[in-house]
């Protein structure tokens, strides 16, 4: 069976969860991923055309509620487990800027 | 320690409530350190809310169907200014600002929380190994563990902490530890219990429950939690069910299916205990019909791609900005990888990025599109199987207790622990793992029932069944 996955996919897919890998990381992920993933290859060679996916259980289906104001969190607590804060916001580093 | 019911009873009847929580205390104080099963004990919170429950007795109010009951809980489930953690580096400090609507029902009923407990890293595991604060060992052997992701909630019932606890369970974490400690272990119906406040894993498969020493104390717990919650856009639109009610009322007429699938693959000694298990019910006064459900053999792969999907969006939000810890970079983004880098742990990250993948274009509908098509054929082979029986029986897990070590290294190994346990998750349906029989090394073997959605009082009927034949009650 070919392998499932490359180390520049797990280098690509880190990239997109925002996670820093090291060399031996890389390595070590890449055929941790590749076997898991091979086992789940049973799944692509079914034929399951035709069949409805589920994303959930019990056919989810929208809730809505009045649109009427009610008490929510109070934002002081809220923001004193904040990292960083300014101005009653949440702060974070240099957004705009960046080269592209 | 006495049962939760025993305790409620003696202080609705004027016992201090005091008296179960300095009992607590000191079992804490006995095996902590050696089984690091909480990772926070709020000894202050309990006495005060002990002294609360007092009152309420006191002045002739009902102080609820858990008086005075000291319970752990699982440390995903927020509780309002104490210590949440997920087991994991990016949380430590943080302090939820509300409260799991199980924990504000809880203090309703008059149940004391005595802490948080260990889990694996936002309950991705089989072992507790996997946290960032230490592995939780297994009271009845400490070689070895006690299963997870719920492991310190098993552990604290099992070395008799508390005598009732809550987990999560995603693919297992409820009833897999159940099993290795000994105890009942409750995978109720998707939707019954609110997973408002409880840190989302994989939001379409993750439910709140119960552990107990007993059936009795198990369905009391859930009866005491379940219901349906407003703040929980996936809660059932009904009240508690009532189980207590029905805990007595045996198999007798009932049709109860072995499901080969559920017992292909493990131990000796498991296969054993559900022979003989089938053999109890049997003489009970239920029918058995041996059933083949040859989907079940596609769950763990296709869990393995859902619950990964859905870990991969919900711990996006674990990214430095509004709450628990963050390392700084000199843009957003590098803040926001600096943080995720240094906070997730090992078996967290591949979780991410295996999810990541999967939904990834190009590979989205050969595995994630795929899993859900084998979702839709996994409930439709339920719901088919339930027309033939009432409930089925299997085992909850392959094997008693295993040591420390002997699957980190490879993750597919660890995996299948959750092979028997996985299917219920998929179809949002109920299970029960109840103690039977022991195996390798006098360790306690877990027997598994499983019904369809809404079967709980069945079940802790059946369960109840193989409880006092096995002597526990």
């Amino acid at each position: 069976m070919t392998e499932p996955l490359s180390r520049d996919d797990v280098a690509h897919v880190a990239k997109l969860a925002r996670l820093r890998l090291t060399e031996d990381e890389l390595v070590r992920y890449t055929e941790q991923l590749g076997k898991i993933l091979v086992h789940a290859q049973d799944l692509s060679s079914l034929d399951l055309h035709g069949v409805a996916p589920t994303a959930h259980p019990f056919g989810l289906v929208n809730v809505v509620r009045n649109d009427e104001v009610r008490a929510s969190l109070d934002p002081a607590p809220v923001l004193a487990q904040a990292p960083d804060v300014e101005d009653g916001r949440f702060a974070v580093p240099r957004i705009v800027g960046e080269a592209p | 320690m006495k049962s939760a019911l025993e305790i409620a009873a003696a202080v609705r009847g004027g016992q201090s409530a005091l008296v179960a929580v300095e009992e607590s205390l000191t079992a804490i104080r006995a095996r902590n350190e050696e089984l690091n099963v909480f990772l926070y004990v709020d000894e202050d919170g309990a006495r005060a809310a002990a002294a609360l429950v007092d009152e309420r007795v006191r002045r002739g109010e009902d102080p609820g169907l858990l008086a005075g009951v000291p319970i752990a809980l699982k440390d995903n489930l927020c509780t309002t200014g104490i210590p949440t953690t997920c087991s994991s580096k990016i949380l430590e400090g943080w302090k939820p600002p509300y409260n799991a609507t199980v924990v504000d029902r809880l203090v309703a009923q008059g149940a004391i929380s005595m802490g948080k407990t260990n889990l694996d890293e936002f309950a991705m595991g089989s072992s507790t190994e996997n946290s960032a604060f230490g592995p939780t060992r297994n009271p009845l052997d400490p070689a070895r563990v006690p299963g997870g992701s719920s492991g310190g909630s098993a552990a604290a019932v099992a070395s008799n902490m508390t005598p009732i606890s809550l987990g999560s369970d995603t693919g297992g974490s409820i009833r897999q530890p159940a099993a290795l400690c000994g105890l009942v272990g409750v995978k109720p119906t998707y939707g019954l219990v609110s997973r408002y406040g409880l840190i989302a894993f994989a939001s379409s498969l993750d439910q709140i429950g119960p552990f107990a020493n007993s059936v009795t104390d198990a369905a009391l717990l859930l009866e005491a939690i379940a219901g349906y919650d407003p703040m929980d856009s996936t809660s059932l639109p009904e009240s508690a069910p009532s189980l207590m009610a029905h805990v007595n009322d045996g198999v007798a007429g009932k049709r109860i299916g072995l499901v080969r699938e559920l017992v292909d693959g493990a131990d000796e000694d498991v296969v054993r205990a559900v022979n003989k298990a089938v053999e109890t019910l049997k003489d009970a006064g239920a029918t058995i019909v041996e059933i083949s459900i040859p989907e079940l053999h596609l769950g763990l792969s296709a869990y393995y791609i859902i619950a990964p999907a859905e870990a991969s969006s919900n711990l996006a939000r674990f990214d430095g900005v509004r709450f628990g810890n963050r390392v700084d970079g000199e843009d957003v983004t590098a803040m926001m990888e600096a943080t995720r880098t240094a906070g997730f742990g090992a078996e967290v990250k591949r979780r991410i990025m295996l999810g990541t993948y999967a939904l990834s274009t190009g590979y989205f509908d050969a595995y994630y599109g795929q899993a859900l098509k084998v979702r839709t054929r996994m409930i439709e082979a339920f719901a088919t199987a339930y027309q033939q029986v009432d409930m089925i029986i299997g085992a909850t897990t392959p094997s008693v207790a295993f040591e420390f070590g002997s699957k980190t290294n490879d993750p597919m190994a660890m995996y299948l622990n959750d092979v028997f346990t996985i299917p219920t998750n998929l179809a949002g349906e109920a299970a029960i793992s109840v103690p039977f029989g022991t195996g390798e090394a006098n360790l306690p073997i877990g027997v598994q029932l499983l019904g369809p959605g809404r079967s709980e009082a069945r079940l802790f009927a059946a369960a109840r069944v193989l409880e006092i034949a096995d002597g526990r009650a």
